[in-house]
């Protein structure tokens, strides 16, 4: 049993115009020390899916209509909100994409980090180092320093003394850095980090990615990277899965689906990188555009751009079909090839 | 920043307080007085003199601690604001308290529950609160408190036939405590009460409203999305780390706010025969007795002035961006 396994989950979220069919059937499996990368364009659903994997969608506007997601067996979806925390900031961490915005700007790095520490040692005494019962005093020195180690293991220089700080004295990167502290102190199994490199300086962006690199590796994580950028995906994620309009249409071993991509979307999303920075918002070879999701084209949402399409492509979503031992394709076209 | 706001203060008062019609020294005198009587007291006053000799005269006065005398009850003004201004602070101090310890949590309620009933109950409230007038409040609180229940006393600071507290800090409640005198302190705080509540909705009302919005918005903030992803508890972060993001803007409201309550002191203080500055300045005003008047001007001003700048340390206490730039 995978750690985390996501199964046929369909979310619609209401808006002004109507509901929108966000998540059209998604699986996924993340084993422990797998990073997997999640990628599509913009829209296509995998800030949504990161969210629903932590319940941090609220209903309204959220409705999920089928699907499970389970989490070390636990079914999440029946997970009411004391179980979820019991979680979050525990066993499943989360980074986001603008440091600069995830940091509240009125407390110290530091007071955030201690009440963090202190509710994944509520959840478990050993992160603290400390016996059960505990005296508060004795919490709040060991919370105290867990935060300094932990900004010292991201590479925050002077930890001690940056401890203290608020967060418009962090560059850019350090506030990344000091959010990756966070979401990793209550030593999570699952990481989950939504886009935590496009919004910082092409420079700094390597250096996070060698970090969280050096770090998921060093504590066994299973990672869910979302991201629109290849290069990404290429250098630090042993899988991947390729979403398109709340659909995974192609997943699989990185090596496998870069080498021989199945799903005609995979192809076009491949031709198109020009360089390691990818372009958001359209692909320049493919006609067309990204569906309306509240009124989503019959069967393959993928079929009304598709050069390849059949009229037996509107008529239901196709079946992932194995095209390899981990690799597996969603696509009527692969599936008659094969 | 403080001088020049009351020296300009000081220099208005004195001459709108001078521009106006009539003759307070002949009031003063009485009907009955001869004409040189009245030169006498003028002279006495020393109202016969040029305006700006006269006004010097009064700021360096200011300064050393004379504040003039009120022709009318032949005091020093300074010894009448001793007793009076701290009436009125304690009861706009109570009602500030009140209208911060109440709309604080309610309009982050309020933005926590949008568009619930816990929302519509405080937006109800609150609009019902600010448009009505504030005396008629009052006499709807002696109404059902005073008379009807009797749970509260009608009006007055200290009921007549018991002796107040010694004089301290002119505080009532205050006062009784530092005497050790717990009956006393019961006696002066159920005095306060009323006023104090039907001076305290309007400020109560605008800050739940203004706690509401900067809520809502703090709400969508990409930090609170965090704290939540990192499990911290939801009353933690409305109660800690949402609230402290939207208070700034109510600290403008409460800044505003007492300024505003002290110098519309006077309907509460009539309504409840509240020994205030807003009497006391009224009753000069209507004997056009300047003295008292200009005092009660300057020292609403001086007040106003120390609590904004209280106000902007605070700011720097909310947000330290504020206080290192
Ligand atoms: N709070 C919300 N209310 C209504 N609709 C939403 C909400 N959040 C997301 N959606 C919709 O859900 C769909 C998927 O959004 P999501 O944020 O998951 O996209 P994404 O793949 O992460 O895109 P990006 O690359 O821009 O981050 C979009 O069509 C979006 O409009
Ligand atoms: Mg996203």
């Amino acid at each position: 049993m995978a750690l985390l396994e996501i199964d046929n989950l369909h979310l619609a979220m209401r808006s002004f115009d109507g509901e929108a069919q966000v998540l059209n059937g998604i699986s996924l499996s993340v084993d422990k020390g797998q990073v997997w990368g999640l990628v599509g364009e913009t829209g296509c659903g995998k800030s949504v899916t990161g969210l629903s994997v932590a319940r941090l969608l609220a209903s309204p506007p959220a409705r999920y209509f089928g699907g499970a997601i389970r989490f070390d067996g636990q079914d999440l979806m029946q997970a009411d909100e004391a179980a979820m925390r019991r979680l979050r900031g525990r066993r499943i961490g989360m980074i986001f994409q603008d440091p600069t915005t995830n940091l509240n700007p009125v407390f110290r790095i530091g007071e955030q980090m201690v009440d963090v520490a202190l509710h994944a040692g509520a959840t478990d005494p050993a992160i603290l180092g400390l016996p059960q019962g505990a005296p508060r005093r004795a919490r709040l020195a060991a919370a105290r320093q867990l935060a300094i180690r932990m900004l010292d293991r991201v590479g925050i220089p002077k930890a001690v003394d940056r401890v203290d700080d608020y967060p418009h004295q962090f560059s850019g990167g350090m506030r990344q850095r000091v959010l990756i502290a966070m979401a990793l102190i209550g030593k999570p199994d699952l990481l989950i980090a939504d886009e935590p490199t496009t919004a910082l300086d092409v420079s700094v962006q390597a250096q996070i990615l060698q970090l969280l690199y050096d770090l998921v590796g060093e504590e066994g994580l299973a990672v869910l990277l979302i991201t629109h950028n290849l290069g990404v995906v290429a250098q630090i994620c042993s899988h991947v899965a390729v979403m398109y309009a709340g659909n995974i249409v192609e997943s699989g071993d990185v090596r496998s689906v870069f080498k021989q991509p199945g799903h005609p979307y995979t192809r076009a999303l491949l031709a198109a990188v020009p360089t390691v920075q990818s372009v958001r918002g359209a692909l320049q070879d493919l006609p067309g555009a990204v569906p309306d999701l509240i009124h989503p084209p019959p069967g393959c949402r993928f079929a009304p751009r598709c050069a390849l399409a059949t009229p037996a492509c509107a008529q239901a979503l196709p079946a992932p079909v194995p095209v390899g031992p981990l690799h597996s394709v969603s696509c009527l076209a692969v599936g008659a090839a094969a | 920043m403080i001088v020049p706001v009351l020296l300009g203060l000081s220099l208005l008062v004195f001459a709108i307080s001078h521009l106006l019609p009539g003759d307070p020294v002949a009031l003063a005198a009485g009907p009955q007085a001869t004409k040189t009587e009245i030169a006498a007291l003028a002279h006495e006053l020393g109202t016969d003199q040029p305006l700006p000799v006269q006004y010097w005269s009064y700021l360096t006065g200011l300064l050393s601690g004379d504040w003039g005398q009120s022709v009318l009850t032949r005091r020093p003004v300074l010894a009448d604001l001793r007793i009076y201004l701290p009436a009125t602070l304690e009861l706009v101090v109570a009602a500030m308290a009140l209208a911060i310890v109440i709309g604080i949590p309610a309009g982050l309620l309020s933005a926590v529950f949008v568009d619930r009933w816990p929302d519509y109950l405080s937006r109800i409230l609150s609009l019902g609160a600010i448009s009505m007038p504030r005396f008629f409040l009052g006499l709807l609180l002696q109404l059902g408190f005073a008379m009807q229940l009797g749970w509260l006393p009608l009006n007055g600071r200290y009921p007549i036939i018991e002796d107040p507290p010694p004089f301290v800090t002119g505080f009532l409640s205050l006062d009784a405590l530092l005497a050790g005198d717990p009956d006393a302190v019961w006696l002066a705080l159920t005095h306060l009460a009323l006023p104090a509540i039907a001076m305290s909705l309007s400020p109560l009302a605008t800050i739940t409203r203004m706690m509401r919005s900067a809520t809502i918005e703090v709400l969508q903030q990409d930090y609170v999305l965090t704290e939540r992803a990192l499990g911290l508890s939801r009353w933690l972060i409305i109660f800690k780390y949402v609230a402290k993001n939207a208070m700034s803007s109510s600290l403008t409201v409460i800044g505003l706010y007492v300024g505003w309550l002290l110098g519309g002191s006077v309907l509460v203080e009539t309504v409840f025969d509240w020994p205030g500055i807003g009497l006391y300045a009224t009753k000069a005003i209507v004997t056009q007795d300047f003295m008292p008047v200009m005092g009660v001007t300057l020292a609403i001003g001086v007040v106003f002035v120390l609590v904004n700048l209280v106000i902007d340390l605070l700011y720097g206490v909310l947000n330290p961006k504020v206080r290192l730039g």
